[in-house]
């Protein structure tokens, strides 16, 4: 085992996870391929639509993999931290959100 | 602004010292196979030429502005720039030719003085001009604010560098002030035609990633580019052109300042691609430098790689069967234009 969990090298590696099973790693692959193609969306869009899931499920791998792809496929500084905070604002919100339940939950029980 | 490497005394400003850095790949922490070896592997080596279609002239090195990553270390303090006798001498060597087109390029090639003169004498030997215009010298100064009608006048193609449709990623690669300025000068082209859908003035822009990054999908560019300038600025162009930044003079120097160096090589290397290999330009190109002298193509030119073998090394010597017997120099740089869909001055090449 590594001294830290997470290693920037180890990205070039994600590849190798058809190794202990080719079928389900190749078909992931193939599906990850096909999402990504410029479609009713465009790259840049998915591109942007990655980068914000990548903070939503705090991936350090999909946040380097995803900040390069944005540049490349020519996103700016701006629509990559609008993108971040489209995610920050659906965490928040999902948190928020439930505090209707506690206020529901507290108004059961109070007088 | 800043200064060239050559101002500054730069170790980098040495071309010797560069190709030291490209090749003692150890001494940079990494292992990168040789770019011969790859094309060997493709069955490429030795790199010969196809027909000869491009004379890119560099006609100087002088500009008015210092990009970061420019490759030719250009800017308001070079002052290499090509004499009106040089220029004649590739007048003479096209003559002798069936090439069909002269690429013109700097520095700024507006700035040299006899740069009109040579675009008239390439429309006389009825060839087509390319002239890679940074789009601010139009509106740099007053003489060269006829610049759009004097293309125009002579049907030039004109191919401008706009590296975003953000003022600050175009800014932070070409300096502060350059995206607003771009933005008026091709209106300036836009006015006089060049882009409109119905014209024969080809405006095409250039798309080089601002950072260490290879460009994405040229057409999914091109299609926000257009949809970017067009809604906010009412511009409109022919084709965006992606352009991969090869780690030759300033990028070199900013991939290794910026400790992107090794990270940048191996991703080239990761993305090598035969099919764009085959198709490099160096094959169908003929760069000449400001003095005059013979290269496999602007980059080799900027590393002072001459043309190899008994090949004519001056534009004097000019011999196109000599020329075409040739092997084409490579070094490291090489894999700039062969990683992913491909990259020369015409965009992808795969």
């Amino acid at each position: 085992m590594e001294s830290t969990y997470y290693n920037p090298a180890d990205l070039a590696k994600f590849g190798n996870i058809t190794d202990w099973q080719p079928e389900m790693g190749n078909k992931f692959f193939a599906y990850y391929a096909e999402v990504f193609k410029d479609g009713a969306l465009t790259e840049r869009e998915k591109a942007l639509i990655a980068l914000a899931v990548a903070h939503a499920v705090q991936c350090p791998y999909c946040i380097d993999a995803y900040t390069t792809d944005s540049l490349q496929k020519g996103a700016d500084e701006a629509q990559m931290m609008e993108a971040v905070h489209v995610a920050a604002a659906i965490k928040g919100g999902a948190a928020l959100v439930h505090s209707v339940q506690m206020m529901n939950k507290a108004k059961e029980l109070s007088m | 602004m800043i200064k060239s490497l050559q101002a500054r005394h730069a170790p980098l400003a040495d071309t010797g010292y560069q190709l030291t850095v490209l090749t003692e790949a150890e001494a940079a922490g990494a292992r990168l196979p040789a770019f011969g070896q790859k094309l060997r592997e493709t069955g490429l080596l030795p790199l010969r030429p196809t027909a000869l279609q491009t004379m890119q002239i560099n006609v100087g090195r002088m500009c008015n502005q210092v990009c970061k990553h420019c490759h030719v270390d250009a800017g308001p303090d070079r002052k290499e720039i090509m004499t009106r006798e040089t220029m004649q001498l590739c007048l003479d060597a096209l003559a002798r030719t069936d090439i069909a087109v002269v690429d013109l390029t700097g520095g700024a090639p507006e700035m040299n003085p006899d740069f009109r003169w040579l675009v008239e004498q390439i429309s006389a030997l009825g060839r087509r001009t390319i002239v890679r215009c940074n789009l601010t010298i139009i509106v740099a100064n007053k003489k060269y604010h006829d610049l759009p009608e004097f293309f125009a006048l002579h049907k030039v193609q004109v191919v401008s560098s706009l590296p975003h449709f953000s003022a600050g990623r175009t800014d932070a690669q070409r300096g502060e002030g350059v995206f607003e300025k771009s933005i008026r000068a091709l209106k300036m082209l836009n006015a006089v035609g060049y882009g409109q859908p119905d014209s024969d003035l080809t405006l095409d822009l250039v798309y080089n990633p601002s950072g260490a990054f290879m460009p994405g999908s040229q057409a999914g560019l091109e299609r926000e580019f257009k949809q970017r300038l067009g809604r906010e600025f009412g511009i409109v162009f022919n084709s965006l052109l992606t352009i991969t930044n090869l780690p030759v003079s300033r990028f070199l120097d900013y991939l290794l300042e910026s400790g992107n160096y090794e990270k940048y090589m191996q991703q080239l290397v990761d993305a090598y691609n035969p099919t764009a290999a085959a198709n490099v330009m160096c094959r169908s190109t003929l760069s000449i430098g400001w003095d005059g002298q013979l290269y496999d193509c602007d980059f080799n030119q900027q590393l002072d790689l001459l043309v190899s073998g008994p090949a004519p090394k001056h534009i004097r010597d000019f011999d196109e069967a000599l020329l075409q017997d040739r092997t084409i120099v490579i070094n490291q740089h090489c894999y700039g234009c062969t990683a992913g869909a491909g990259s020369s001055c015409g965009g992808t090449t795969a």
